[in-house]
């Protein structure tokens, strides 16, 4: 089995650019572009550069001890947390923003949910000296507010998305019109392994520095590259893309993607896309959606923004539909408790999106001697309000 | 022949199109809208099939879709809508709607029942040329559906030429880079393109859509094509407590 992007950029059946004619010249720009840009000397140079002295790359891959001890098997943390800004978002938009440089794009535009992929961009453009305007639904901006103060003090325009649901899904809507309306001056940086071919291609590519390092890091701690199991979260799904992406041949490294089920799966507030989502196009790209049947997508729910996605990015719709991949759903109350465990044990606050992949872990039955990496794809600084109001924790 | 065709060829005058949202402002008037605007002389009708994830559309058309949903419209009921209209009227129709819808719906059953109601083409923005030429052009050829490409000024000349290839019935010039949505006036830049376009020769017949909103810019449109689409300023004009005369001064307003 392949699991690379084909010529015409389908994983299998999902995948491809259905997109109306007026992104036609931008998409068919960065199709025949993308590689060769990225591929040069020049630009691996840069990206590299600033991955190390900037992001603060390598990541560390940390050996939790008392979170081995209680699930009973060997759990090493990719942490991406570390990172500049805050989660492993920075790797694309680092990309992203050279990309568009070697374009001659001068405007920057992109959609967030929780806000980390808001605050990725906002930091690449300031870095860049480049226009950033944000797109991000009404009901993130309130329950994401510190990550809206810190775009706006990086000097980006954040346009509340009063469409549809006003999260995610709907940001994404008005960032694709922002670009129809803008096609010449302006850039989509686009924050996950979502949307029309190459988009998630090119987002899983930037992201695979993840797993390029797991593999010498690994190495490093057990003189093996290959774990037994990589864990992580996946809204549109780029964390997890880049944690599976240089293991995506290796059959023998199981992979668990984690998704968020909300009130529970059959509760109708759920964001759980590959046991609720049927074959669809959303936002450019064949895969698997919420919709109903008659084919109107399903506002999906999530106490975590960064889940709250009706889809799954067409490389997981493609693992998952060929059992390369097994899919997990956790609860906003599984997660909750996880977090606190987590913290409590390890000394580290994860994000909610994160705080889905450690619940995972509970109920998936590991040998004691297994590796086991999780992605730890964000801190919890953002989600402190939501934390304190939700967990039992004292005065 | 089919009716779009048949009505390219036989008028002389600018052709005359209106694009309205099926199920809106009410679920069952979808119809009695059709009936207003063949009985005022519109040439060509658009009827939106309303969705969720409009990519391609400006807030008139998003919430007339949106509460359109909520009326209870779906692809069926507009189907089921559309089943007698045939006996009584003879104004082209196309539907318009995105690809997600379609596929939920089916493709090929859709087709099959479209035809059966005299639906006479469509409009799939989001199915790129490609992917309908390389999946769908035999299915659709099968119930003879024709399918309308859209252009735009970012559109390139050898592209343009593949579309006039494989579009049927006529180009859709989207007039400027932007969404659906009314605007007041047409820009110098807009003009050269749409000389630009008018000076490739093109064997299909090109109308103009997107920010056309009165009887000036269809004018200035019309000049430059065989006709001009008018949308969202029509759906922002229905006055639901008065419907048909709403649909006749809107009408009036274009052709005065």
């Amino acid at each position: 089995m392949n699991y690379a992007v084909d010529e015409n950029g389908f994983y299998g059946e999902f995948g491809g650019a259905f997109v109306p004619e007026m992104l036609h010249s931008n998409i068919e720009t960065l199709r025949s572009s993308y590689l060769d840009i990225t591929g040069t000397p020049t630009f691996q140079n840069k990206f590299r550069s600033l991955l190390k002295d900037y992001v603060g790359r390598p990541s560390p891959l940390y050996f939790a001890t008392r979170l081995s001890q209680a699930h009973g098997c060997q759990i090493y943390l990719k942490r991406e947390d570390l990172n500049h800004t805050g989660s492993h978002k920075i790797n694309n938009t680092i990309g992203q923003i050279l990309l568009a440089k070697e374009l001659g794009k001068t405007r920057i535009i992109a959609e967030t949910g929780a806000g980390q992929h808001g605050v990725a961009t906002a930091t690449v453009c300031a870095l860049m000296g480049l226009e950033c305007v944000v797109h991000m639904g009404v009901v993130d901006i309130a329950r994401q507010s510190p990550n809206v103060a810190r775009m706006r003090m990086l000097g980006a325009k954040v346009i509340p998305s009063r469409s549809g649901s006003q999260t995610l899904k709907d940001a994404t809507n008005e960032a694709i019109r922002d670009w129809i309306s803008h096609p010449v001056e302006t850039h989509y940086i686009i924050g996950s392994v979502v949307g029309p071919h190459p988009y998630p291609d090119m987002v899983a590519r930037f992201q695979s520095v993840i797993s390029e390092e797991m593999r010498w890091q690994l190495k490093e701690h057990t003189g093996r590259e290959n774990p037994d199991a990589i864990v992580a979260c996946v809204g549109g799904g780029s964390n997890a893309a880049g944690a599976f992406y240089h293991y995506l041949d290796q059959d023998e490294v199981r992979f668990v993607a984690v998704e968020a089920a909300g009130l529970g799966i059959d509760s109708g507030e759920s964001a759980a896309t590959s046991v609720l989502g049927t074959r669809g196009i959303i936002h450019g790209s064949r895969t698997l959606l919420m919709q109903t049947d008659d084919g109107q997508i399903t506002e999906p729910y999530s106490i975590s923004a960064g889940l709250d996605y009706p889809g799954i990015g067409p490389l997981h719709a493609h693992l998952l539909s060929t059992a390369r991949a097994e899919a997990v759903s956790v609860t906003d109350q599984e997660a909750l408790d996880a977090a606190l465990r987590l913290t409590r044990l390890e000394g580290i606050i994860p994000a909610l999106e994160t705080a889905h992949a450690f619940s995972a872990l509970d109920k998936i039955k590991f040998n004691e001697t297994d590796v086991v990496v999780v992605s730890l794809s964000g801190r919890g600084d953002k989600d402190l309000d939501t934390y304190i109001k939700n967990l039992p924790i004292d005065e | 022949m089919n009716r779009i065709e048949a009505l390219l060829q036989k008028k002389k005058d600018p052709i005359l199109s209106i694009y309205y949202t099926a199920g809106y402002p009410s679920l069952q008037d979808t119809i009695p809208i059709l009936q207003s605007l063949s009985d005022a002389g519109v040439d060509l009708v658009e009827i939106g099939i309303p969705y969720s994830d409009p990519m391609a559309d400006g807030p008139t058309i998003q919430q007339s879709g949106t509460e359109a949903i909520a009326n209870g419209m779906t692809l069926r009921v507009l189907l089921d809508q559309l089943q007698s209209v045939r006996s009584r009227l003879e104004i082209p129709i196309i539907l318009m709607g995105y690809l997600n819808q379609l596929m939920q719906f089916g493709i090929e059953d859709f087709l099959k029942l479209a035809r059966k109601n005299g639906v006479d083409g469509l409009i799939i923005p989001d199915l790129p040329m490609d992917i309908y030429e390389k999946e769908y052009l035999t299915l659709f050829a099968k119930y003879e559906m024709p399918v309308v490409f859209l252009i735009t000024p970012q559109t390139s000349p050898e592209r343009i030429r593949k579309i006039d290839q494989l579009s049927q019935g006529f180009i859709y010039m989207v007039s400027d880079a932007s969404i659906t949505g009314a605007k007041s006036m047409i820009s110098q830049s807009q003009l050269d393109y749409f000389e630009r376009i008018a000076a490739l020769g093109l064997q299909t017949p090109v109308i103009t859509g997107f920010g056309i909103s009165d009887a000036e810019t269809f004018q200035t449109a019309s000049r430059y094509s065989r006709g001009a689409i008018i949308g969202s300023a029509f759906i922002k004009s229905l006055d639901s407590k008065n419907l048909a005369q709403s649909v006749k001064s809107f009408i009036a307003s274009i052709r005065s």
